[in-house]
């Protein structure tokens, strides 16, 4: 029953991983931009909720009805200036780029928040749970992300199936030229496209904040970034069903590798990534592309 | 009709690729109701004076007008706004699109006028029962048509089209090229490019010759006879500046006078 109640558990992880892969699988996608800072702009907007909560007191899990638009700003705002002026360069410019932009941020957290753990207070939220038998139990907070997460995906989703300007995103996607021979000013889809990564990025900062401590360095050391990365692999680039898929696919296998070691849990996960990588490295849908 | 202003003038237009001059102070006047049509052999800079005229390629020197209004440092998206829509070389598509999204962003930022998607499905009409299909199952004569249809739902006043033959059966080409009279009752201006030079003539109401990114001869079909044309292809008329005789040009050169 262990087994189980592991397995509720890493799915319900999968659904944080699968919010934190999203928006890099969307700006891979759209402008082929690898963000290595993405896992530093989630602990970003964990400490802008903190710092949202500190000065307007409002309840913590609130705080990500602010922090969601306002890094969905600055991800327009950083996509035109910083990401398009380095996609000018070429492809490796802004790998190094956002490379640079992660050990910026980094640093700079460090310098105005010290390096103390932190978490957003959230109240009995973060601990509440209800049991299904006597084994399994499930966190309120947990189930809370995990439909957030397939909402978000299932959103994204239609509005890149379904929606005009999701329709131009796609079109941007496979050709930039044809689509500014069609009237489309591509770096402005791209601010779009940007802004919705950057907003996804700030959801699952503050799902990430209210679930688990965080600091400075959370982004890159805390494996966030490398969970991002390998939730996108193993599901397949470019699908967000798939995203999803090797979201929860990663997060039953580290769940379950913890079961088996306490430190067992990030090297299972890197098992799975490897074997998929080597076995299928379309991915588990690769098969068919979803966005 | 050349008493009137050009719809389009292009004035000695300098283009460079890196190193290369690949257009040496290249002009033309395009009038309204104009076939006009840019021949010349491979690497003669024909497709670079398009990308120039729908703004992909800056000049190094010279201008665009559209309507007497200098619009050469405008962005191809802005272009298609003034009415400037061309369809690349290659076609192009949104591979991982339908056939109908494609002409839905064809659409997008559309112009007054009497193109719309339904009409498009009228000019090609095996196009609506295959709305669905994406644009990478079409057959290459297929996604030419579905080019053309994106970039006349923008409702251009100027429609440039790159290469159309290209990579196409000849008997494909033709269906494409029998459209073109229904293009021009509606009231669009062709700007094309085209390898095969007797498709070309058939079609044109103007031709213009480059050769080397200079104009070699420019005129209206019925003036020009096979060998001035021929000339103007090859370079022959002046040793100065022989021309890229390879087999692939000589095919295409025209087999006889119109």
């Amino acid at each position: 029953m262990t087994w189980v109640n592991d397995i509720v558990q890493g799915v319900m992880l999968g659904g944080l991983y699968a919010l934190f892969a999203c928006g890099l699988s969307l700006l891979f996608g759209v402008m082929k931009v690898i963000n290595l800072a993405h896992g530093d702009l989630a602990i970003v907007a964990a400490y802008g909720a903190v710092g949202i909560v500190a000065l307007t007191h409002m309840p913590g899990a609130w705080s990500v009805l602010l922090a969601v638009p306002i890094f969905a700003v600055v991800g327009y705002l950083v996509q035109r200036t910083l990401i398009q002026a380095s996609l000018n360069r070429g492809v490796l410019t802004t790998l190094l780029v956002t490379f640079g932009l992660s050990v910026v941020i980094e640093n700079a957290l460090q310098q105005f928040w010290s390096a103390n753990a932190r978490t957003l207070q959230i109240g009995a939220l973060a601990t509440d749970h209800f049991n299904i038998g006597s084994q399994i139990s499930i966190g309120y907070l947990d189930l809370v992300i995990l439909i957030a997460a397939v909402a978000v995906l299932l959103g994204l989703q239609y509005y890149l199936s379904y929606s005009k300007q999701g329709r131009l995103i796609r079109a941007v996607a496979d050709d930039r030229e044809a689509a500014q021979l069609c009237g489309a000013d591509y770096r402005h889809i791209f601010g779009i496209a940007a802004a919705i990564a950057f907003g996804t990025v700030a959801l699952a900062g503050t799902a990430y904040g209210m679930y688990t401590s965080f600091y400075p360095s959370s982004g890159s050391s805390g494996f966030l970034v490398l969970f991002a990365f390998e939730a996108v692999v193993i599901g397949g680039l470019g699908s967000l069903w798939g995203t999803l898929l090797g979201g929860i696919a990663l997060g039953v296998v580290q769940s379950i590798g913890g079961q088996i070691g306490s430190t067992d849990q990030v090297i299972a996960g890197q098992l799975l990534f490897l074997v998929v990588l080597a076995a299928m490295p379309q991915g588990i849908t690769g098969f068919r592309r979803a966005a | 009709m050349t008493d009137s202003s050009p719809l389009l003038e292009v004035r000695e237009l300098t283009v460079h690729h890196g190193q290369l001059r690949a257009l040496d102070n290249v002009s033309l006047s395009v009038f309204a109701g104009d076939v006009f049509a840019m021949i010349g052999a491979n690497g003669a800079g024909k497709s670079t004076l398009l990308r120039s005229v729908c703004g992909l390629h800056r000049p190094t020197s010279g201008s665009v007008l559209l309507d007497g209004t200098d619009i050469t440092g405008l962005r191809p998206e802005k272009r298609v706004a003034a009415g400037i829509v061309m369809v690349p070389e290659g076609r192009r598509l949104f591979p991982s699109l339908t056939l109908e999204e494609n002409l839905q962003v064809g659409a997008t930022y559309t112009r007054e006028g009497p193109w719309s998607i339904a009409r498009v499905y009228e000019l090609f009409n095996w196009m609506p029962g295959r709305r669905r299909q994406l644009a990478a199952q079409l057959s290459g004569g297929e996604q030419q048509a579905v080019a053309i249809g994106r970039a006349l739902v923008a409702n251009p006043r100027v429609l440039l089209l790159d290469e159309l033959s290209l990579g196409l059966a000849p008997v494909v080409v033709q269906r494409i090229y029998d459209t073109l009279p229904e293009l021009l009752a509606t009231g669009v201006t062709v700007l094309l490019v085209e390898q095969d030079v007797s498709q070309a003539l058939r079609v044109a109401s103007r031709v213009h010759c480059l050769l080397e990114g200079r104009t070699t001869l420019t005129g209206e079909p019925a003036g020009l006879t096979a060998e001035s044309i021929e000339a103007a292809y090859f370079g022959l008329a002046s040793a100065a500046a022989p021309g890229p005789w390879t087999g692939d040009s000589a095919r295409t050169l025209p087999e006889e006078s119109r």
